[in-house]
């Protein structure tokens, strides 16, 4: 049982910094996600815990104890390596077990220890077999049997799922999910999939280019994100943005103009006195995918043309052009009629839940 | 996909090919076909006329107490060279395997013997190692002690092993090289957070990953050490002192045209020819059946 804390912590290999100085608190089993955007130093982040990086600066606390200093075997953790970095020469069994034979644990305990992990993995038939002779996803749990022998206080998972197909991945999804609350180990997850994020997390950690631009739980980061690259990465389909909606010199038609209009006093009064306040060409305006909706004429917020359509059975997804050739896209449950491509449309905008955003993509609380 | 080449003439690709196989008859065919026959046969003193003997050749060299003596000279031999050519690029190649600065002007340093043919490398040991000139031997002295390889014969087979395998260890070091950087870093990096040291690594992990490239240079370099040192103990030691280094291959020239026993040496050569033939079935079967993880 452990808690993790990072303080500022940076990395720079050579003069390239990767890292620029996260802060996060980690409670005592709980099940952290580190997600972003390939290249963003995730799995640095991680390395750095584990003890397989060097920490330019900043501190690492386990259990309010320094780690910066101490090998990976001194740090009491365990972790599961995207090419699940099995020893190929040694048996399940001797995969398993070869942490606890160097901790020099009774031969009787490795024994018991390896066969409840195998047993709650489902690898007992497998026990003898070498690597080689394994399936993805038996091999992903051989690596978390490794890990969870030890009983570490920490478990660390560089995107332990990436190598296996879809359905694989799900089911193993819930099953790293399952395990992990039962043994209420506390763990720092990566992945760059917001899916896996979104459902694993208790709190996850959005990362942008070595920073943590935000850290929450998963709703919380959904409904409430504080950059538009947050919301642009957590969802999918994103977050939509639009700009200069309401500039004075537009082109429009009547009804689009009157729609424009309706927009505007539709929205909360603080909004758009934010909106009227501020230079509004340099906000921009987000808003979910699932807070549009076709509606009739004379409600319509928006008025845009239909480009194409993609139907997924228990949802559709219409991508629309509006204004200012900006595309949005909306989403709408598969049993509601479907328009044509090249169709006009008319969208109403659920005001109540519109996200702000500075010129700098930054969020504007109101 | 296969790549067919197409000849317009039917003829011209077995044309292409003579020049090999002719290399091949005359050097290799004529010639062991030729210790063949002579291995039967006992020549007179002045080399006029043969005398047939049969297997009598070989039942003379197995009874004499110097062929068997060059037996275990060349067991000694290949063993020490083999370990002492494999075991040092092993150390070398995980050395440079760690290093990060300036890696490539090692390894490019670490390849340069392989390129000194074996007798050159000989004359440069033997330079050095001189009783009366070498640079070697004269500091020994100042540090006391008497280095003489030709009277020594311990001094002698020592030698001889240095050089040998010294002209062996930058081959032995690419394959090692290739082999520690075929183990995934994650692998080193899991045994590290398992708890194991440097050492323990190595021993658990690093070896066990490389034991087929091992077995690929054991084989590989006692076939060297058999055969193709000749040229380092011709030039240092000339299979002295008192024959003790004198290895099969040398012992078949030294017999053949120094002592001008042609049959003897014919007989050895056939003896030859049919260890080289068992250490290829070995490399042979081995490479097929290589280990692949
Ligand atoms: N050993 C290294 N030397 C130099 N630069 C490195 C090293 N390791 C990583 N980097 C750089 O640090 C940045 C972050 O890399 P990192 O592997 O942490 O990304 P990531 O978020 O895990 O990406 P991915 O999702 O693709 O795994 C990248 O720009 C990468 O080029
Ligand atoms: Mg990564």
């Amino acid at each position: 049982m452990a808690t993790i804390s990072l303080q500022n912590v940076t990395k720079a290999f050579g003069k390239n910094n990767v890292i620029h100085g996260i802060n996060a608190d980690v409670k005592d089993g709980e099940f952290i996600v580190i997600v972003g955007p390939s290249g963003c130093g995730k799995s640095t982040l991680l390395r750095m815990v584990a003890g397989l990086e060097i920490i330019t600066d900043g501190e690492i606390c386990i259990n309010n104890k320094r780690v910066n200093e101490l090998e990976p075997m001194e740090r009491d953790i365990a972790m599961v390596f995207q090419n699940y970095a099995l020893y190929p020469h040694m048996s399940v069994f001797d995969n398993m077990a070869y942490g606890l034979k160097i901790a020099k644990i009774p031969k009787n305990e490795i024994l018991q220890r390896v066969n409840t992990a195998a047993e709650i993995l489902q690898l007992q038939d497998y026990l003898k077999r070498k690597p080689r002779e394994l399936s993805g996803g038996q091999r992903q749990r051989v690596a978390m049997g490794r890990a969870i022998v030890r009983k570490p206080a920490v478990f660390l998972f560089d995107e332990p799922l990436s190598n296996l197909d879809a359905k694989l991945r799900v089911q193993m999804r819930l099953e790293i999910k399952a395990l992990q609350k039962e043994l209420g180990v506390t763990s720092l997850y990566v992945t760059h999939d917001q899916v896996e994020a979104m459902t694993l997390a208790d709190r996850m950690i959005v990362m942008n280019a070595g920073n943590a631009d935000q850290i929450g739980a998963p709703l919380e980061v959904y409904n409430d994100p504080q950059s538009t690259f947050v919301a642009g990465f957590i969802g999918s389909p994103p977050m939509n943005f639009l700009n200069n909606l309401f500039a004075q010199n537009q082109q429009l038609d009547s009804s689009a103009q009157q729609a424009i209009d309706r927009l505007l006093t539709d929205l909360p009064t603080e909004v758009s006195a934010t909106l009227q306040q501020q230079d509004n060409d340099n906000l921009t305006i987000g808003i979910r995918p699932e807070h549009l909706s076709l509606c009739e004429p004379p409600t319509a917020h928006l008025i845009g043309k239909v480009k194409y359509t993609e139907p997924l059975g228990a949802e559709t997804l219409l991508y629309i052009e509006v204004q200012n050739q900006q595309t949005i896209t909306l989403r709408q449950a598969g049993d509601i009629e479907i328009p044509a491509a090249g169709d006009s449309c008319f969208i109403r905008v659920n005001t109540a839940l519109i996200c702000l955003f500075d010129s700098k993509g930054k969020r504007i609380q109101i | 996909m296969d790549k067919q080449v197409t000849f317009n003439n039917r003829y011209l690709p077995y044309f292409l090919l003579i020049p090999q196989v002719l290399i091949t008859a005359i050097f290799f065919f004529w010639p062991a076909g030729q210790a063949v026959y002579q291995s039967a046969y006992i020549p007179d003193p002045f080399g006029l006329k043969s005398q047939y003997v049969g297997l009598e050749n070989f039942r003379f060299l197995l009874n004499d107490p110097y062929y068997l003596a060059s037996f275990k000279t060349t067991a000694l031999f290949s063993c020490l060279v083999t370990a002492v050519s494999v075991g040092a690029a092993l150390w070398l190649a995980v050395m440079a395997d760690r290093i990060i600065k300036g890696a490539t002007a090692y390894r490019t340093l670490l390849i340069w013997p392989y390129a000194v043919a074996p007798a050159i490398a000989g004359v440069l040991w033997l330079f050095m190692f001189n009783p009366r000139i070498g640079l070697v031997s004269w500091y020994l002295g100042l540090l006391g002690y008497d280095w003489n390889h030709v009277l020594n014969d311990n001094e002698a087979m020592g030698l001889v092993v240095v050089a040998s395998a010294w002209n062996r260890i930058s081959y032995n070091f690419l394959f090692f090289l290739a082999g520690l950087q075929a183990i995934p870093r994650s692998v080193i990096e899991a045994a590290a957070i398992d708890g194991a040291h440097f050492w323990k690594r190595f021993w658990t992990i690093v070896i066990p990953l490389l034991s087929p490239t091992t077995f690929f240079l054991l084989v590989v370099n006692i076939v060297y050490a058999f055969f193709e040192t000749f040229g380092v103990i011709h030039t240092i030691t000339a299979g002295g002192p008192q024959q003790t280094t004198t290895i099969l291959v040398y012992k078949v020239y030294a017999d053949g045209f120094v002592g001008q026993d042609l049959g003897s040496s014919a007989a050895q050569s056939v003896i030859l020819l049919l260890l080289v033939g068992i250490l290829t079935i070995v490399q042979f079967r081995f490479i097929e059946k290589r280990v692949h993880y």
